[in-house]
């Protein structure tokens, strides 16, 4: 199993927003080798045929009616936030659009 | 200023291949995952929990109203209903993102394989496309973010942004068409069509009022050009910010334009998400990626699988309603119209507001005449659909009965009009406030007649002679008088009697 | 009743004597903060306590007492949470530095119903970081201390809460339990751990790591104790969709003995779980609890479980795949820490730079392993491929339950090790999970229950394993064995540990 390249986790380190150190970056590199390599033995495992399990009980359609619950306050909902204004979140400038 | 190719030279040389995806923001009383409400324009987060506001620990429950409502957009769109399917978690960073992941469906939605027709207008008539649909799928709508310190509050050179959460978890269900391949020529008439359609279709199935100005339906329209004759597809771009069935023309026909530029140069175009400019109509840059996002989905843990039964499904079925393109027929049998005078009305979007129109108890010729000339041009000149016009069916209904009645002649009608829009109040509001009632009142018309005759002795003279032809000199100064508030015909009867002409 | 009586007895014992005027809830209280504040600057058991909040809870008990109202089971007992539940009003951090100081605008299901139970909450307990090991060294406010030994460690993730019980700061803790994490803490400290089966205590409100997995669960001295906090917290909650929508299983009545011993019982031994990377004393332990078992009447068989060795695999890959995605949200936009902000800078920028500044190593390393697992064109070798085992495991199991009603293993493989001891080796801590995994992946419940002692004198736990939803199995058999084990102790496990400085530790 190919160890991973300091690229390889950079990469990862980019995807998961983790802003690790040069000396981070080879030092769980190192880590995750080793681990991956302790992990990839359920590749071992032949189940071409078996399905995944996702969910311990397998129970379907658990749903809840269409009604409404009270929702937090303005001021509850603030109250933790690192920076706010006017009622909203104010976050730091965003770089790339993702418009929904 | 981007190079764009005149659409007619783009099609003679390429052929467009469109993928629409348009989200549909349901209009149920709680959100998807959660109990908080989900009306437009609270004030900002007062619509929010630990669910939807993914606090640690909260965890999402599926709205059952949400999952009818999919399959019943699903069953309107002739699609299968998937008998298993599940929740994904769809993962990206994004401050209007909660939790940072989007609850979404990736590979089994509830709904696929679907279809809807769509009428266009073409040179050789009233023509029907298919649209097929690859699929419909539940998921959660994030966060609204304003932009501030830039320009035109867009992204680009702001300094920092404020986050809403309040329609951060309200239902949204996706509907995504299989690649749509017409004549060149009819492409942004086509995706203009099946948006109309599909929004007539959402908005008769009661699930969500599909204000495409409010962002309760948004059109994302996919576009790519291939060489004529060719087989190959070219990247494709994606356009958003698309807030108008006439934007949804507007785009298509610009990137059409543009990415013809760009290839007929020998420049490739490059894959990415464009922002559609309601100002000019262009399409601008989006964002530039260097590498494709890597979604990492797998299977949501926190939900269970959602298995509709059969009994489900075909209770549901069976509360479908008329479909729109059935209905349009009915209609034009109702009305006694052509196929064309129909078309007209569906390109113009008029179908529905006509009807209501005629339902609240105008006359099917007036009420088309009132929103296909008046008020259609009144949409055009501020750039905006017809339903989006701040008048109601009533409303028109009103002016219609008081022009029958003769409370109001045409001139007035359309000042009525103007003040409605004008957000004067209602029809009758606006009469009274403006003083815009014909004046029936003979009394006060004689001495405006009166006026008018003392004004002008040598008409007078005519008249009294007998020369009827003149009287219009005077009926015009009375109308101008009264500011149009008279009944020319009342009037020029007043007039002959008055100026003593021989016979009246 | 003297300050160590009160702390020395059972939550059952102090209910009852609450319930009947012999001593109030207050008393109960002040009792058991005396011991935390006695005794935490070494053991570093708690992360938050709360002496006004917890007095006035217990004064409500006495109110409620005095009006003539009924009172529940457990009405006045103390109990320690693990500071992974949210609880409104009073610090959550989840042992991390991202969280500090955040205090949540709402309560867990489980923190709701100890509330209603009449519980008294005296604070918040230390635990790995989100969850994330084994011995409680990587919280980011520093290690739990084992009663029994302070330079070991009291295992993890639930470390504090069961260093609690273990010390007698409270009768009672909830921890969570994703690959072991209350099962293992308990067998280390010597006291009694139970994994509820996935589903049977509402996740809602409990910080989530690996959501397939995670579990709260009791910590207490005794089986009847940990039978009574179940009973107390367990059940279905519409706020979460993975609760089991059924009647709790009859876990009490087990633990009273009202449903049987164990003769006639089938115990299977499961062949993976033992041998081989067990210490020689766990495995003597382990050993004489099958003697005994033979003894009390039960039907020993051998059961092979093949995929069982894959376990550990399956779990470092699910578990931290579920982990990248759960804790995307810790981003400094919406509450906890934010660093880096320096008006100028992205929020890209801003999210990386607070997420590496308020993350410690093994929670990095799980969100990186994690997000490489479910990463386009690795998802079907790596997460595919470890629910597939998962499946397979989950087989083992069903075909196991065919020929016994419980499984029995050691429930770790050492005793307590020195804290520092496995800290740079992630591959070697994750050993600690080995027995454990099996049924977390499973979604079964299990026990521990204290055996003995092994190496260095340390506690050894037996675990007791069950099919889904047979929770009330483990109970049943844990009951008959702790109380065989008892007569022969001559008391409990726990009576051995050496002294703690502290009230009532003294001279017994």
């Amino acid at each position: 199993m190919p160890a991973l390249s300091r690229d390889e986790v950079a990469h990862l380190a980019r995807l998961s927003r983790l802003d690790l150190t040069p000396a981070e970056l080879d030092h769980f590199g190192a880590q995750l080798d080793v681990i991956l390599s302790a992990v990839a033995r359920v590749a071992e495992v032949a189940a071409a045929d078996v399905p995944p399990t996702t969910h311990a009980v397998p129970v379907v359609n658990v749903t809840r009616p269409d009604r409404r619950r009270p929702s937090l306050t303005q001021a509850e909902a603030l109250a933790a936030a690192p920076a706010a204004e006017n009622g909203r979140f104010r976050v730091p400038r965003i770089l790339d659009e993702e418009e929904q | 200023m981007t190079d764009r190719v005149p659409f007619d030279e783009a099609i003679a040389a390429f052929d467009p291949v469109m993928g629409l995806e348009v989200h549909v923001e349901l209009d149920t009383a709680s959100k998807m995952f959660c109990g908080c409400p989900t009306e437009f324009g609270a004030e900002p987060n007062t619509q929010v929990c630990p669910v939807c506001l993914g606090l640690p620990g909260a965890l999402p429950v599926v709205n059952e109203q949400a999952v009818e409502s999919a399959i019943r957009i699903g069953l309107a769109l002739n699609c299968s209903i998937a008998s298993w399917c599940r929740f994904a978690r769809k993962n990206y960073f994004y401050p209007d993102m909660p939790k940072d992941f989007q609850t979404s469906q990736y590979d089994e939605p509830i709904a696929f394989d679907g279809w809807l027709d769509v009428d266009v207008e073409t040179e050789a008539g009233p023509q029907t496309y298919r649209v097929e649909i690859e699929r419909a799928h539940m998921e959660e709508d994030t966060g609204k973010s304003t932009h501030v310190g830039g320009e035109t509050g867009r992204i680009h050179g702001a300094d920092h942004s404020l986050v809403d959460y309040n329609r951060a978890g309200v239902p949204l269900i996706e509907i995504v068409t299989k690649t749509i391949e017409v004549p060149g020529d009819l492409a942004p008439m086509v995706a203009r069509a099946y948006a109309s359609e599909l929004r007539d279709l959402i908005v008769a199935l009661g699930v969500s009022d599909a204000h495409m100005h409010q962002g309760s339906m948004r059109v994302d329209a996919n576009l790519s050009l291939k060489p004529k004759g060719s087989t190959t597809l070219g990247t494709r771009t994606e356009t958003k910010n698309v807030n108008s069935l006439r934007s949804v023309e507007r785009a298509v026909r610009f990137e059409i334009e543009r990415q013809a530029a760009v290839l007929g140069s020998g420049g490739t175009v490059t894959q990415e998400t464009r922002h559609f400019l309601e100002a000019d109509g262009t399409t601008t840059s989006g964002r530039s990626k260097e590498e494709a996002e890597d979604y990492r989905y797998f299977p949501e843990p926190d939900l269970t699988p959602v298995a509709p039964s059969d009994e489900l499904v075909q209770r549901l079925r069976g509360t479908l309603p008329e479909a729109p393109a059935q209905r349009r027929r009915r209609l034009q049998q109702q009305w006694g119209i052509s196929d064309h005078e129909m078309q007209s009305l569906l390109n113009a979007g008029a179908v529905e507001l006509v009807e209501a129109t005629i339902e609240a108890g105008a006359d099917q010729a007036t009420a088309r005449k009132w929103w296909l000339g008046e008020l259609a041009r009144a949409a055009n000149e501020t750039g905006v659909d017809l339903a989006e016009l701040p008048i109601t069916s009533a409303d028109v209904a009103r002016i219609v009965a008081l022009t029958d009645d003769g409370s109001l002649n045409d001139k007035l009608a359309r000042q009525v009009i103007e003040g409605v829009l004008a957000g004067e109040g209602s029809p009758d509001a606006v009469v009274a406030a403006r003083g815009l009632a014909v004046v029936s009142d003979d009394s006060a018309l004689l001495a405006a007649i009166d006026d008018a005759l003392a004004a002008q002795p040598d008409v007078a003279e005519k008249l009294r002679a007998g020369k009827v032809q003149v009287a219009g000199a005077v009926v015009g100064a009375v109308m101008k008088a009264t500011r149009g508030q008279a009944d020319a015909a009342r009037v020029r009867e007043l007039v002959l009697e008055r100026a003593g002409v021989p016979g009246t | 009743m003297s300050a160590a009586e009160l702390t020395r007895s059972t939550a059952a014992e102090l209910a009852g004597r609450i319930a009947a005027g012999d001593v109030s809830a207050v008393e109960v209280a002040a009792a058991h903060l005396d011991q935390i504040a006695a005794t935490d600057d070494s053991l570093h058991a708690f992360l938050t306590v709360d002496a006004d909040g917890a007095l006035e809870a217990a004064g409500a008990v006495d109110a409620r007492r005095a009006a003539g109202e009924p009172l529940g089971p457990l009405a006045g007992v103390p109990l320690a949470l693990k500071d992974v539940f949210v609880t409104r009003g009073l610090p959550t951090t989840c042992g991390s530095r991202i969280l500090q100081n955040w205090i949540p605008p709402y309560d867990a299901t489980v923190t709701a119903r100890l509330r209603q139970a009449g519980v008294v909450i005296l604070g918040k307990t230390n635990m790995d970081e989100f969850a994330m090991g084994s011995s409680t060294e990587n919280s980011a406010y520093g290690p739990t201390h084992n009663p029994w030994a302070l330079d070991r460690v009291p295992g993890g993730s639930s470390g504090g809460s069961s260093a609690a019980v273990a010390a007698y700061q409270a009768p009672l803790a909830i921890g969570t339990d994703t690959g072991g994490s209350i099962r293992q803490p308990a067998a280390v400290t010597g006291i009694v751990g139970v994994k509820p089966t996935y589903g049977g205590v509402s996740r809602y409100g409990l910080v989530a790591f690996s959501s397939s997995l995670d579990q709260g669960g009791p910590f207490a001295r005794t089986v009847l104790d940990a039978a009574l906090l179940h009973a107390t917290i367990g059940g279905h909650d519409p706020m979460d969709a993975t609760s089991i929508d059924a009647p709790l299983p009859a876990v009490v009545s087990a633990a009273r003995g009202e449903l049987g011993g164990v003769e006639g019982l089938r115990v299977g031994v499961v062949r993976q779980l033992q041998g081989e990377g067990y210490q020689p004393g766990v495995q003597a332990r382990f050993d004489e609890m099958v003697t005994l078992l033979t003894e009390l009447g039960a039907q020993i068989v051998e059961v092979d479980c093949p995929h069982f060795g894959y376990g550990l695999a399956a779990y470092y890959l699910i578990a931290p795949s579920e982990a990248s995605s759960n804790l995307a949200r810790f981003d400094g936009m919406r509450y906890g820490l934010r660093t880096g902000d320096d008006g100028s800078s992205s929020v890209e920028q801003v999210m990386g730079r607070t997420r590496e500044a308020g993350f410690g190593d093994e929670v990095k390393r799980r969100i990186m392993l994690g997000t490489y697992a479910l990463s386009a064109g690795y998802y079907d070798a790596y997460y595919g491929q470890a629910q597939k085992v998962r499946t397979l495991i989950r087989r083992d199991f069903e075909a196991a339950y065919e020929t016994a009603d419980v499984l029995i293993s050691p429930t770790t493989p050492t005793v307590a090790f020195r804290i520092g001891e496995r800290s740079d080796d992630p591959v070697a801590m994750y050993q600690a999970d080995l027995a454990t995994l099996p049924s977390s992946l499973y979604g079964g419940p299990a026990m521990s229950l204290p055996a003995g002692l092994g190496d260095d004198d340390l506690p050894v736990g037996l675990q007791i394993m069950a099919p889904v939803q047979a929770d009330e199995r483990v109970y049943r058999v844990g009951a008959a064995l702790e109380a065989a084990l008892h007569e022969r102790w001559g008391g409990r496990l726990l009576d051995r540990a050496p002294a703690l400085a502290g009230v009532g530790r003294g001279a017994r």
